[in-house]
């Protein structure tokens, strides 16, 4: 019998979050909620211009208005803050110059600060911001990404001779004679307009040095604590173990919050140099200027197929902007290798060449956001699927059935050279046309169309990647954990706390991993208090991202709960004078194995332990601290796979899409909490109606980003989003004892492929298609001729 | 985001109200429902240097019926109109306009006052009052006057109001027999500011049209009545034909400034497509 299978077990159960009356009743602590003594606020002022020389910049008048402690410009931070240079070795080639927190010569995009007003209040910073005199030499800009590469175009970085700054190719070496004997081949051209991820909460930290320690402290709305600690004890030169990042609650952060951003370093940079508290939080048009973009890419790809419908090869080409700098420390080339890496990879392609290419501008930066990469490669590989069933007149539920990997051909390896350790595409796809009733569906959408109703139906299968090993950054040079560790420590009253490196950012992270040790140590839930997000406390880890905190820090948490358990029973034999086996620990009592017959409270036993080791014998050392690690070894991620459906319906005058209707089924593996994988993959569709829909960062001719406000910048509220329909797979991962795999990120991932081919199931008829995201009414309407 | 500092005034009454405006000349701003005016400050887009805040003048807040028409207080929130008996019953076509304006929680501050104030030309609520023939009353220094609502709107948040003055409410005739209403505007999403509106009234005889006043919203500087489309329809049945050609005179009705969510090109598209939905729903119209 396996820990899974204990009558006992909290695993797959819907339980509610520990934390959410905490929220709900506003107790939570944002870094907003959070007043130091002697605590000044920083504002920052910004590049109005895409790409301008600093000639100079006067702080005089901002440095003697009422309230302001100091005016820093980036030779200031300079002095106290190392160059960042954001490349990563293993993608070969990739180049980016280093950058500094604030540049003091040369501004490269709109809203790069430039310059740092500490003061009293936010208020009176601000008010000295607008006091700042800056004589700017404006200079001619790189904007557009297809131009990027073209001679006589602004290179931005004038030593690496033009704008490019990473290219990859793959190519299995026989697609051209695969295309020359294909029946049938489809080509198409796909825009994917830049978005960003909007956090609830901002970015938002602050910065707390102390001289007399030489210690910093950083209280941090963020996902990797201890990357942001190696980052600032290398930059700021202060000794790691000094460096204390603390992340109490955090207000989402989809990828936004895991990157190394100019004013935040500046604000750590000054705390340094004024050894007072500093608080920085970036408003709401800050952040859409400063928070990374994502998904500004232009992919050209075909599609070759035979006649029964079977994929031949695929082949794509892959550009994308990433404004002037690649990010540090994760760089600005993952998004364009995931999507190298996963196009067309649910499938049995036999040949494949990509090439992808990224290029420097001057727009706000680009990097890793929710599903990096994802939502395109399945945009792409989806769409041409969809293509080639029409164009050889099959229905495209049973293209995808003809080609779609076995789910008993594991392991196997995709043609861009993915390894994958066990997938269930055909089983996920039959449940998803079950459970949507697809041929119904067919039935109703041929019915209406009659009647002039333009309905559509889009499906998308797909693959995320979960689960990193050190493959994704750490071979790269990134000082980025791909393991994470769980400390469980059981105190005198038979309290659980657990602390653990991966963190809680509104996702439910403390509710798994109660669980999880609730499961494997066998006591209540009540019982655990979980620890997370502080670099003082927690063992050493990566945080949250890449879908890998449940499947990888909840295997720490499983495994230290085992051995903890062991001990327990092993001090409880003795005491009873019984054998360990004989015993169990279960929901916080000793009981005989097999039995729910109470030998003896837990806690009586940790009294025992601690307040009176004279009744143990002298050859135990009673010790009911345990700490796990754990790192993915066999695979470089371990994939889950999944599949989406959108039913909706398209106003053909307007060119309106009203959403009707969402199904999704995923394979996450293992379900610790169900409920919270639904809620997973809900807010993740959300987040990719967002994209296919809505969500734009627009950008004038100048460079000048438009959409600075909630009003601009569309992201979709309940009234937008359709009903959601959930349905699992579970393929528990072989690599670990807990089986669980990522679930964060195949809705996002997965639903604009799916809309927008349903929108273009809806067109057909009419002779119209669209391949760019986000596909506004404008967009529909130029695709039908109407405007 | 914070908004420079500014010092603040509560007015009693309205005659304190202007007395108020008058003392601090041409710094002071009034403050209703702050819907609209507290993003500005924020974004120090206004920077005021004095908040008359007319909140605490109760009467301006009321809604009267009687044999004039209603009246609309200035600091009537819009959640009260939107909830009001006299106003579905005497004035249709605002009670259909307001649910398309913002969210609940904005409505429940936001003013009517607030909304005709400040001149957005994509708003709702001034091109009601112009399709319903509203008169604003405004008191000023010199007294209280009146303006029309087709001459209130002079441009992109322009209005008839001079400096020191404050709008008291407006004052729509009563409902007329025969009268229909009608309003549609498309949105992005569900409470933002339309990409095109339009707001209908005009007699309905037996199919056919006449004194109709077709308003649109968001597609100009201000409320835009769309007289060669009424001209097209008036005391014609309403067939195929003459919807024809009511959208056909749009062409010259309408000459819209794009914007970010909407293309000029695809402002008069939509143009055309309401209108058309519009006339139709009046040609299919039952009762009245
Ligand atoms: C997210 C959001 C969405 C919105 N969507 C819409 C929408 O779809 N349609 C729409 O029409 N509006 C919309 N609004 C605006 C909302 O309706 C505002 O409430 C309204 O525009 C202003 O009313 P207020 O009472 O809040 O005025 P305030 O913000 O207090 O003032 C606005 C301006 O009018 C002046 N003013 C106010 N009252 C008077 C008066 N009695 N006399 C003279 N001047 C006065 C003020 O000095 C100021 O310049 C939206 C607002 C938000 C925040």
């Amino acid at each position: 019998m396996t820990v899974f299978d204990a009558p006992n077990s909290y695993i797959g159960r819907s339980i509610p979050r520990p934390n959410l009356s905490r929220l709900t009743q506003g107790r939570g602590t944002f870094v907003d909620d959070i007043e130091l003594a002697r605590m000044l606020h920083a504002a920052f002022l910004r590049s109005p211009h895409a790409h301008a020389r600093i000639v100079k910049i006067d702080t005089g008048k901002a440095a003697r208005l009422p309230g302001v402690v100091r005016v820093l410009t980036g030779t200031d931070i300079a002095a106290v803050f190392k160059p960042y240079v954001g490349v990563l070795t293993h993608l070969q080639g990739m180049r980016s110059p280093p950058q500094h927190p604030m540049p003091a010569d040369v501004a490269r995009c709109q809203g790069e600060p430039v310059a740092m007003v500490v003061a009293e209040s936010r208020a009176q910073a601000e008010d000295a911001v607008e006091a700042i005199e800056v004589e700017w030499e404006e200079l001619p800009a790189a904007l557009d990404m297809e131009r990027a590469l073209e001679p006589g175009e602004p290179v931005i970085h004038p030593d690496f001779g033009n704008n490019l700054c990473w290219e990859r190719n793959i190519d299995t070496g026989g697609v051209d004679a695969a295309f020359a004997a294909a029946h049938a081949v489809v080509e198409e051209t796909f825009h994917f307009g830049r978005h960003t991820g909007v956090t609830l909460e901002p970015r938002a930290l602050i910065a707390d040095y102390s001289k007399a320690e030489e210690a910093l402290t950083v209280y941090y709305s963020g996902q990797s604590p201890h990357m942001l600690q190696g980052t600032l004890a290398s930059r700021l030169q202060v000794q790691e173990h000094k460096v204390r990042v603390v992340c109490k609650d955090v207000g989402g952060s989809f990828g936004i919050k895991i990157h190394t951003y100019g004013d935040e370093m500046a604000t750590c940079a000054a705390a340094k140099i004024l050894g007072r508290p500093i608080k920085f939080i970036a408003d709401r048009q800050e952040s859409f200027v400063a928070d990374i973009h994502a998904r500004d890419h232009r992919v050209t790809a075909r599609l070759a197929v035979d006649k029964d419908g079977h994929i031949l090869a695929l082949e794509m080409d892959d550009l994308t902007g990433i404004g002037p700098f690649s990010m540090f420390p994760r760089s600005s080339g993952v998004e364009c290798n995931q999507i190298l890496n996963l196009t067309g990879g649910p499938y049995r392609i036999p040949q494949y060449r990509a090439r992808g290419r990224v290029v420097f501008q001057n727009k706000a930066m680009m990097c890793q956001y929710r599903a990096v990469g994802h939502p395109i490669a399945v945009a792409v590989g989806e769409g041409l699927v969809d293509l080639a069933a029409a164009k050889i007149g099959m229905d495209p539920a049973e293209f995808r059935r003809r080609n779609l990997l076995p789910d008993d051909g594991y392991p196997c390896k995709s043609a861009a050279g993915m390894r994958f350790e066990g997938l269930s595409h055909q089983a996920a796809l039959a449940k998803l046309l079950k459970l949507m009733d697809y041929d119904k569906l067919r039935a109703e959408q041929a019915a209406l169309r009659k009647k002039g109703i333009y309905r559509g139906i889009g499906l998308a299968s797909m693959i995320e990647v979960t689960n990193p090993s050190p493959m994704f950054y750490g071979v790269g040079g990134a000082r980025i954990a791909a393991q994470d560790g769980c400390t469980l420590r059981l105190d005198a009253a038979a309290g659980l706390h657990c602390l653990t490196g991966v963190t809680e950012q509104g996702q439910g992270l403390e509710a798994v991993m109660t669980q999880i040790a609730a499961t494997a140590v066998g006591v209540t839930l009540a019982c655990v208090r979980m620890h997370t997000g502080d670099t003082d406390k927690t063992p050493y880890g990566g945080g949250t991202w890449a879908s890998r905190a449940t499947g990888i820090g909840g295997e720490a948490v499983l495994q230290a709960g085992i051995e903890l358990k062991r001990r327990v029973l092993e001090i409880a034999a003795r005491l009873l004078k019984t054998k360990p086996e004989e015993l169990d620990l279960v929901e916080s009592k000793i009981v005989k194995r097999g039995t729910s017959e109470q030998l003896m409270p837990l806690y009586e036993l940790t009294r025992i332990v601690y307040y009176r080791t004279n009744e143990l014998p002298d050859d135990i050392q009673p010790e009911l601290v345990v700490t796990r690690h754990y790192r993915v070894k066999d695979y470089a991620f371990v994939f889950t796979n999944g599949v989406q459906a959108s039913y909706l319906e398209v106003d053909t005058d307007t060119g309106f899409v009203r959403l009707l209707k969402h199904w999704c089924v995923e394979d996450c593996g293992r379900a610790i909490n169900p409920k919270l994988v639904d809620e997973q993959c809900r807010g993740g569709i959300v987040q990719g109606i967002g994209g296919a829909l809505y969500e734009h960062c627009i950008y004038d001719e100048r460079g000048q980003l438009v959409t600075t406000t909630m009003a601009d910048y569309l992201v979709p509220m309940p009234v937008e989003m359709p009903e959601m329909e959930i349905g699992h797979v579970e393929t528990p991962t072989q690599t670990s004892a807990l089986g669980a795999k990522g679930a964060g990120e195949a809705g996002t991932g997965g639903a604009p492929a799916a809309i927008l081919n349903a929108i273009n199931d809806a067109l057909a008829p009419l002779g119209a298609k669209v391949n760019a995201q986000p596909s506004t009414p404008e967009v529909v309407l130029k695709a039908l001729g109407k405007i | 985001m914070k908004a420079p500092s500014f010092s603040y005034e509560r007015a009693e009454s309205v005659a304190n109200a202007i007395e108020l405006l008058a003392r601090h000349g041409p710094d002071a701003q009034i403050l209703a429902g702050g819907q609209s005016l507290m993003p500005m400050l924020n974004f120090r887009v206004a920077r005021p240097a004095v908040l008359v805040d007319i909140n605490p003048i109760a009467d301006l807040a009321a809604i009267r019926v009687d044999k004039k028409g209603v009246f609309i207080g200035a600091l009537a929130r819009h959640a009260d109109i939107e909830h009001s008996g006299e106003v579905a019953e005497q004035l249709p076509l605002v009670a259909a306009a307001m649910p398309q304006i913002a969210h609940p929680a904005i409505r429940n501050r936001g003013t009517f006052g607030g909304s005709c104030a400040l001149g957005d030309p994509a708003a709702e609520l001034p091109a009601c009052c112009v399709a319903l023939g509203a008169e604003f009353r405004i008191a000023g220094p010199k007294g209280e006057r009146s303006v029309p609502a087709a001459k209130f709107f002079a441009g992109v948040y322009t209005t008839a109001l001079e400096p020191g003055e404050l709008l008291l409410g407006a004052q729509f005739p009563a409902r007329q027999p025969g009268y229909v209403s009608r309003f549609l505007e498309l949105t992005r999403r569900h409470g933002d500011y339309a990409m095109v509106g339009a707001a209908a009234h005009g007699r309905l005889d037996k199919g056919r049209l006449s004194d109709l006043k077709f308003v649109y919203f968001a597609v100009g500087d201000r409320p835009i009545m769309a007289m060669g489309l009424a001209r097209a329809v008036e005391g014609k049945p309403l067939d195929a034909a003459t919807i024809d050609a009511a959208v056909a005179a749009l062409k010259d009705d309408l000459d819209p400034p794009g914007d970010l969510h909407a293309s000029s090109v695809l402002k008069r598209h939509l143009a055309g497509v309401i209108a058309r939905r519009m006339l139709n729903e009046y040609a299919t119209h039952k009762g009245a």
